[in-house]
């Protein structure tokens, strides 16, 4: 049996008197995946933020890459990549210019913004300001910066958004299944997520209403979900 | 797996990301050295005086850089919230000294460069003494307000920029925390302003310098918490 990435038990948190998430326990194995379905302020891009480190839990257990948190977040600082909503990208700044920057910040080898680059074909286009590249091409730029570091953990928050089938197909490699990664997806499409998935984690209201094996839901309690 | 970077590496790369970013927007230097020389010009007619001496010309250089600073502390961490530098910088293993670091010299640096823009326009509209044989003096004390200047607006600056109200935040905390900096840099400059120029009061340069001293060590043993969720 392979090492737990990813532990939570009765994880929970608050933003003022609001519960976000509650009682949210789940385990993922190092190399698996798992997908976060829900509808709109369900808790889903909370439970990614305290996973990258971003937000404190308020109450219960979370380990990440074997490590306890908040405390022992240092530890797993760096070896975490985050897709977010927003790329983390100076639109002032060039595709090589903010991956330089990156790299820096992560210890991370220059040489490998250009092998980012070219592998999800920016390179010709990676010396002007990101403000003047379209939201898919920013988004492919946000990939890079993910995997920077080359980050055994993965947290996706839709991270085909804005991406053609084109583009999807160049970063499949890089932050799909066959990247042997440990990988979190947040996900509004049901179908796509559970099919790259092993385990599923549906969340309603901040509360889990479904953990099952993908092989186990069917589209009957994925629809409970969206009710 | 990457090793924890270097604080030299890392505050180097962000004065140079800082230097770009300021240099394609252009927004904070040119307001800040705008806003003094405008203010000197308004002095200059205001006052219908354009030989001040003494603690008045002072109080009139000292005042209006600060204000000046206050607009460049609002800005200077603006970018980073708005597109994400914080997350970035959270997420990397870096040390968040060096965040403050790299900020503070930022900070400097603007600071430095208005202040080669606009301490001689404030001689040539304002000030009735040659400032030629004092400028050594002055040189230094600009330099420790200055420090003191980017160790406070560094801490202010990170604090407000996550609040709602930065706008008014930012001056609100600020300007009180910079107020000792004034005086104690308006008291040094009064005499480098006189006629004949006489030396820096030791008590003032001592009190302006453990001030940056004091407020350096607060800026580094809060910035963790500012920082953090």
């Amino acid at each position: 049996m392979r090492a737990a990435a990813l532990q939570l038990r009765e994880v929970t948190r608050r933003y003022g008197e609001r519960t976000a998430l509650a009682d949210v326990s789940f385990t993922l194995e190092e190399g698996a995946t798992l997908a976060v379905l829900g509808p709109n302020g369900a808790g889903k891009t909370t439970l990614l933020r305290m996973l990258a480190t971003l937000l404190r839990p308020h109450g219960g257990e979370l380990r990440v890459l074997g490590h306890a948190l908040p405390d022992e977040g240092w530890a797993v600082r760096g070896r975490i990549g985050l897709l977010g909503h927003e790329p983390l990208l100076y639109r002032e700044l060039s595709a090589r210019e903010n991956l330089a920057f990156h790299a820096a910040l992560n210890g991370a080898a220059a040489e490998r913004a250009g092998e980012l680059l070219r592998a999800v074909g920016i390179e010709r286009r990676g010396d002007e300001p990101l403000r003047t590249l379209s939201r898919g091409m920013v988004q492919r730029v946000a990939v890079c910066r993910a995997l920077l570091h080359d980050p055994p953990l993965l947290l996706l928050d839709e991270p085909r958004a804005n991406l053609d089938p084109a583009a999807s197909e160049l970063v499949e490699p890089l932050i799909g299944r066959s990247s042997g990664r440990t990988r979190v997806i947040v996900s509004h499409d049901p179908a796509g997520a559970l099919a790259e998935a092993d385990l599923v984690l549906g969340l309603v209201r901040g509360r889990p209403a479904l953990l099952a094996a993908a092989g186990e839901v069917d589209a009957a309690a994925v629809r409970e979900l969206y009710r | 797996m990457n090793g924890r970077p270097r604080t030299r590496t890392v505050v180097a790369a962000l004065l140079r990301k800082e230097a770009r970013v300021e240099l394609r927007t252009f927004e904070s230097i040119p307001a800040m050295t705008l806003f003094s020389v405008t203010t000197y010009v308004l002095f200059h007619f205001g006052l219908q005086e354009d030989s001040l001496t003494g603690n008045l010309a002072s109080g009139v250089l000292w005042v209006t850089l600060l204000f000046a600073a206050v607009l460049g502390i609002n800005r200077l961490f603006v970018a980073d919230d708005e597109q994400g530098g914080f997350d970035a910088f959270m997420l990397s293993p870096a040390s968040r000294g060096a965040l403050l670091f790299g900020k503070a010299a930022s900070l400097l640096a603007y600071l430095v460069v208005v202040e080669i823009v606009t301490v001689p326009a404030f001689a040539l509209l304002l000030l009735g003494v040659g400032i030629g044989q004092a400028l050594p003096d002055l040189l230094a004390v600009l330099g420790l307000a200055d420090l003191g200047v980017a160790a406070i607006g560094t801490l202010v600056g990170a604090l407000a920029v996550r609040t709602r109200a930065r706008d008014l935040l930012g001056p609100l905390l600020s300007l009180p925390l910079l107020v000792p900096v004034v005086i104690a840099a308006a008291r040094l400059s009064t005499p480098l302003f006189s006629h004949p120029a006489a030396a820096l009061p030791a008590r003032w340069l001592v009190t302006l310098a453990l001030y940056d001293l004091v407020f350096a060590v607060i800026a580094f043993a809060l910035f963790d918490f500012l920082l953090e969720d």
